[in-house]
């Protein structure tokens, strides 16, 4: 009953990938990383990741999503769309590209996945979680084992914050 | 249950994709954006790895992934905007100040 919706939204993350960095119109290359954000979030549920897949709703499709279409807002939209759009360096970029890809064919391929802890830990550890609510189990986790990581966070997203406040004021004259 | 290995390789075909768009795009919005879809693929296999394992830290990793690129891309849409006010463009290969 899984596979369905795992292919239809394998299938839907991939092609929303694609068109992002193969539309000429910025605004529609926005539009597409927002599907794709969505087919993520209903990946994370899958994966039984709920409490993810809400932050990956409200974070990514919500606030940087915003960020992104308020910036296009502010720059030219249609002079960018008749300007050359690839680089010069494209095809060294393509051959990289076939490399990374190469890399991840021989990990699939030479058995790297045996590795994996078996279906029966999967199941065990789905059940412990299940018990308490994912939300409940992430956030006795992070707010444990991992606050000081949670505080320095914090400090980041306010440097980030004033960061970005300095860059994008006018001068004062 | 769909096994592990085909979302972890979901998230390589999908880092692959933006590695990509990266490497191609002249526009400095679509790199960002690719970077952002770098950044999901990062995320999706982080979790398949935490579901693996039984273990929410890898959850715990996605979200602090998730406030970085949210950090990111707020200090990387002023430095667009920023750079859009003094030059007027927007293709990273006019914006070569520092190039010799």
């Amino acid at each position: 009953m899984e596979w369905p919706f795992f292919l239809i939204f394998a299938v839907g993350m991939i092609a929303s990938s694609v068109m992002v960095i193969s539309l000429r119109n910025m605004v529609h290359s926005a539009l597409s990383l927002l599907l794709s954000f969505f087919f993520v979030a209903a990946l994370y549920v899958m994966l039984g990741a709920e409490f993810l897949a809400a932050i990956q709703i409200l974070i990514y499709a919500g606030a940087i999503m915003m960020l992104y279409v308020f910036v296009i807002m502010l720059v030219n939209v249609r002079e960018q769309m008749g300007v050359r759009q690839w680089n010069r360096q494209r095809a060294f970029a393509f051959i990289i590209g076939g490399l990374l890809a190469a890399e991840f064919l021989v990990i699939l391929l030479t058995g790297f996945f045996d590795l994996l802890p078996p279906a029966r830990v999967v199941a065990e550890g789905a059940k412990a979680t299940a018990e308490i609510g994912n939300t409940e189990a992430f956030g006795s986790v992070l707010y444990t084992q991992f606050l000081f990581p949670f505080e320095v966070v914090s400090l980041l997203l306010l440097a980030a914050m004033i960061g970005a406040i300095v860059l994008a004021k006018r001068e004062i004259k | 249950m769909v096994p592990i290995p085909y979302y972890l390789a979901l998230g390589g075909i999908i880092f692959l994709i933006g590695a990509v768009g990266v490497l191609t795009r002249r526009n400095i919005m679509i790199i960002l954006m690719s970077i952002e879809l770098m950044l999901n693929a990062v995320n999706l296999t982080l979790i398949a790895f935490s579901r693996a394992h039984g273990n929410l830290t890898g959850q715990v990793f996605a979200i602090f992934v998730i406030a970085v690129a949210a950090a990111e891309a707020a200090v990387g849409l002023a430095l667009i905007i920023s750079i859009n006010r003094r030059r007027a463009t927007l293709n990273v290969d006019e914006i070569n100040l520092l190039k010799w």
